[in-house]
């Protein structure tokens, strides 16, 4: 039998190798992701229960406290970030050391496949060959993520949030290119049929070593716009016992407020507009949360965090 | 990934790249002893998911373009997602900055003209591909001609 050489055993060097272009690319990301403070996924692995609309105004919230923010809609397929934060007509500028972020309310750093695209109906199709086969979807959409990471000219940021799409395999994209992910919101209702979904993504981050995982829970309460009465909209209080069986924190409760979600759809998220209301008081608790210094969680589970009025909390 | 002349023992080095059609990726390499060559062709998939992974067979003859991967995979890439850069009908566009020292590259009408005919999704990272070829060889005025050398020179895929 012909005895071959291994692969190192044979010697040549002309810079050409795959490895070496991967490697110089996770440079890239590295680079980049170095002037980025704090990277906060907000995620559910559940569709529809509001992350996109939690992630633009937590936005708001954070960059009206005078911090510099990036949002990375990481839905390509249902995008809703361009939208939500007033920037879909917005023209990138395609610059040698990466393509500008759209900027929106209060300087928020924008990219989202609605800017890559003209129509809002557009469907995310990639260039033939089988782009419906399912591992060409993922190569793409991995691609597409770390583009989104790597090549977009952030600058220097406080938060980037990353609005994850829904699907539990979605988180574990990201945290494949950022291992070291410190923050990982995860947005439930009180419905009770999120709960399997949202505790297999818990899974996921906690097996990643996510050192600071905490619920939002959306739509707790339905606060009338005309009387300011409140009731529940979900039976049971699912968000309550999920944090019980993960034993996870709740950041914070966001009522059901129709002009919250009237707003953000608009592309005016409110939460930082209004002083004193229920919405506003919830994305301050986050943002309060999310400005003291990482460590160990002192929070006793399923207990929303206590009063953390941005006014007196600065 | 290496090709070994068996008759040879030496490594054979990558040569050339095209793309035929089909989606097709045909990569040249050589021998450097004995001049045989051999192609390796890449079906549409394998092509394409090469590209995905932003990758070139054979090295990377100009620098990673941002967001390159998206805006060459992408199908209807948005021809209002990029605004125009500043200057561009003049040939010399302030996003491809020349390093000090280095002339700068004037564009013929002709080029220009050209250039329009790119997907405004990827004329950008396209024009700058090509001011830096031109550029890196000393070319000061950009002609269709430059651009059609610059494109088999740097195997294009896709642009
Ligand atoms: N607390 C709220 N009060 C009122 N409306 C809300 C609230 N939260 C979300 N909405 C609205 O509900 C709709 C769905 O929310 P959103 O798009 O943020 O969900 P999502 O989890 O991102 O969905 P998807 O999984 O499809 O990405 C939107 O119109 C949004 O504005
Ligand atoms: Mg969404
Ligand atoms: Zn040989």
């Amino acid at each position: 039998m012909r005895k071959f050489r291994t692969y190192g055993e044979v010697e040549h060097s002309t810079g050409s190798e795959l490895l070496e272009q991967v490697l110089d690319q996770r440079d890239r990301l590295a680079r980049r992701l170095a002037e980025v403070g704090t990277i906060v996924a907000v995620a559910s692995g559940k569709g529809g229960v509001g992350k996109s609309a939690v992630t633009a105004n937590l936005a708001v919230s954070l960059a009206a406290r005078g911090h510099r923010v990036g949002v990375l809609d990481a839905d390509l397929n249902g995008p809703s970030l361009g939208r939500m934060l007033g920037v879909v007509d917005a023209g990138l500028e395609d610059r040698a050391d990466g393509v500008v972020p759209a900027e929106g309310p209060r300087g928020v750093r924008v990219i989202s496949m609605e800017l890559l695209q003209d129509r809002e109906d557009a469907p995310l199709r990639w260039k033939e060959p089988n782009s419906d086969t399912f591992l060409w979807q993922s190569s793409m959409e991995a691609m597409a993520l770390r583009e989104f990471l790597a090549d977009v000219a952030w600058g220097k940021l406080d938060y980037l949030l990353v609005d994850v799409p829904p699907g539990t395999d979605k988180i574990r994209r990201l945290l494949e290119l950022v291992p070291t992910l410190p923050v990982a919101l995860l947005v439930s209702t009180p419905a009770e049929m999120s709960r399997a979904v949202v505790l297999r993504s818990i899974r996921l981050v906690r097996e990643a070593g996510v050192p600071s995982v905490a619920l939002v829970a959306n739509m707790t309460e339905y606060l009338c716009p005309d009387c300011g009465h409140r009731g529940s909209l979900f039976r049971g209080d699912g968000v309550r016992r999920l944090a019980e069986e993960s034993g996870l924190p709740i950041w914070a409760e966001v009522p059901f407020d129709p002009r919250l979600g009237e707003a953000t759809d608009r592309g005016v998220p409110p939460a930082a507009e209004q002083a004193a209301n229920p919405v506003a008081e919830a994305f301050a608790r986050i943002v309060a949360r999310l400005e003291e210094p990482p460590g160990p969680d002192h929070e006793a589970p399923g207990s929303p965090s206590g009063s953390a009025d941005p006014e007196t909390s600065s | 990934m290496k090709f070994l002349c068996l008759e040879c023992d030496q490594v054979m080095e990558f040569a050339e790249r095209q793309i035929p059609g089909d989606g097709t990726l045909a990569a040249v390499f050589v021998c450097p002893e004995c001049d045989r060559e051999m192609a390796l062709l890449t079906n549409p998939m394998e092509t394409q998911f090469v590209s995905s992974m932003g990758v070139k067979i054979g090295g990377r003859e100009v620098p990673a373009q941002p967001m390159e991967g998206i805006r060459t995979s992408l199908d209807e890439g948005g021809e209002k997602a990029f605004t125009e850069p500043v200057g561009e009908a003049a040939g010399n566009d302030p996003s491809v900055p020349a390093p000090p020292g280095a002339p700068s590259v004037v564009w013929t009408p002709e080029a220009i003209e050209r250039l329009q005919r790119v997907p405004s999704f990827v004329r950008g990272m396209v024009k700058r591909i090509y001011t830096d070829y031109a550029r890196e060889r000393g070319i000061r005025t950009l002609t269709p001609e430059t651009m059609d050398t610059a494109r088999s020179d740097l195997g294009l895929e896709g642009m």
